[in-house]
């Protein structure tokens, strides 16, 4: 498998609410990616943006602004 | 064949509606089902027509854009999911058996009491009627936007003002609507719009949707797999996912993604003057014609309908002899509006329904009158 590093994963009830984000994030030049959650955050089926840990300022700015509805927010290793 | 039932579903569709849907044919994985190429296309294609349709109907939130595969089910997903026992709805003698049986099942199994705003010979409602049948218990009024059989259309804005001045919940039938005459969540205080999404927004049949606007909770009218919250025993209480269970038409969606680009290419204004100045022509050239009987309101805004009668002739008979010796396609019977025909006196007899689209021309116009007066001799 492969290496495992620090990320930033973003969690969110809909499929709907990840699509917001991904969709912002590439309007905005902003890092990362959807995956599937890790399981050390649920056992669900649902999916995340994962991003690199120092952009999880310009991220938070950005969900703010945009009142972006997430479930967690968290910081672990993928 | 002359095409003159677009009422029922805009058979012709915009070259770009065929387009996308052939390649979400062959690109697209199931939405919500996973991060890879496949699936996310569809979850990008999906949340993509949910912000257009946000945008189109001025709902005021992309999630809160729910899909279904019609009208039908998002008018029961909404009338089911909002009332309870012993609530009090009005609804109008205007509306399709898509509003009115999912009232009456309410009415037989849940002690829902319904009151119906009636309609004259016209099919014209009295708009102080809706005022006039609230009760303290009334909850919600259930409204077509346009009669499906005359094609009057409904004030929408003033109805949805007697609506929220009550603290009533509107849900609106856009049925006959949606594409053609400006839809406005805010502006016209609809709570609940039900749409479809073959018919004037010339997307692919078994498209449609729900649009909620704020502070409106619903019961789950389905439950099942979201591609969330796999291991709750419930179905997940977020927009739009509380509302769609089981696997999306991402094909039929991508295509309606793409009819809704082309109306706001053409424009709605350039779309409806057309269709408009299509049906007056045919009004026009019919209405003085001996014989022909021809129902509906057109002093008042309107769609671009005109249904009619020749003489007692059976309203099948009619379109039999359209199809068959003219090519013309149209619709008799009863149209799955038994208010309305009752109103208007021709619950025997049907109607028949000449609807007309942006596809259409001045020459099949020409030839449908000349039809019906042949007919009518």
């Amino acid at each position: 498998m492969r290496p495992k590093t620090q990320k930033l994963v973003i969690t969110f009830h809909t499929t709907a609410a990840a699509m917001a984000m991904e969709k912002l994030c590439h309007e905005q030049g902003l890092p990362g990616r959807l995956i599937p959650v890790p399981r050390e955050l649920t056992a669900d089926c649902r999916m995340a943006w994962c991003a690199p840990t120092d952009a999880a300022p310009q991220l938070r700015a950005l969900a703010d602004a945009q009142a972006l509805e997430y479930e967690g927010w968290q910081e672990l290793l993928v | 064949m002359i095409y003159l039932d677009n009422a029922a579903t805009t058979l012709r569709k915009p070259q770009p509606v065929i387009d996308a849907v052939v390649s979400a044919m062959t690109t697209l994985g199931n939405s919500a089902r996973g991060t890879h190429d496949g699936s996310l296309s569809a979850s990008r294609i999906i949340y993509g027509a949910r912000e257009k349709l946000a945008a189109f109907f001025h709902c005021p939130r992309p999630d809160h854009v729910v899909f279904t595969c019609n009208s039908t089910e998002a008018l029961n997903i909404a009338i089911c999911g909002l009332l309870n026992p012993g609530d009090h709805v009005i609804s109008t003698d205007l509306e399709h058996n898509s509003v009115l049986r999912p009232l009456y099942r309410l009415e037989a199994e849940r002690s829902v009491s319904l009151s119906f705003v009636p309609a004259d010979r016209q099919g014209r409602i009295d708009y102080g009627d809706f005022e006039r049948l609230i009760r303290p218990e009334t909850r919600a009024i259930v409204c077509t936007h346009a009669s499906n059989l005359t094609g009057n259309a409904v004030d929408i804005g003033r109805v949805g003002a007697i609506a929220h001045a009550h603290g009533l919940k509107l849900i609106v039938d856009a049925s006959q609507t949606a594409g053609v005459l400006p839809i406005d969540m805010a502006a016209q205080h609809i709570d609940l719009l039900c749409f479809t999404g073959h018919k004037s927004l010339m997307g692919p049949q078994g498209t449609g949707g729900l649009c909620l606007g704020e502070n409106v909770a619903l019961r789950p009218w389905k439950v099942g797999g979201t591609g969330v919250q796999t291991y709750s025993r419930f179905q997940p209480e977020q927009l739009p996912t509380c509302l769609e269970a089981g696997t999306l038409n991402g094909h039929g969606i991508a295509g309606l993604s793409a009819a809704l680009d082309y109306l706001n290419g053409v424009g709605l204004d350039v779309i409806r003057e057309r269709e408009e100045r299509l049906m007056r022509r045919f009004y026009a050239g019919v209405t003085a014609i001996p014989g022909v009987t021809v129902f509906g309101d057109f002093e008042a805004p309107r769609t671009a309908v005109v249904t009619l009668n020749i003489r007692d002739y059976d309203s099948g008979e009619v379109a039999d002899a359209l199809s068959q010796d003219y090519g013309i396609a149209t619709r008799p019977g009863a149209h799955c509006a038994p208010r309305m025909h009752r109103a208007l006196g021709t619950e025997r007899q049907g109607a028949v329904r000449f609807s007309f689209g942006w596809f259409n021309t001045e020459d099949e116009v020409d030839t449908a009158i000349r039809a019906v007066k042949e007919l009518a001799e």
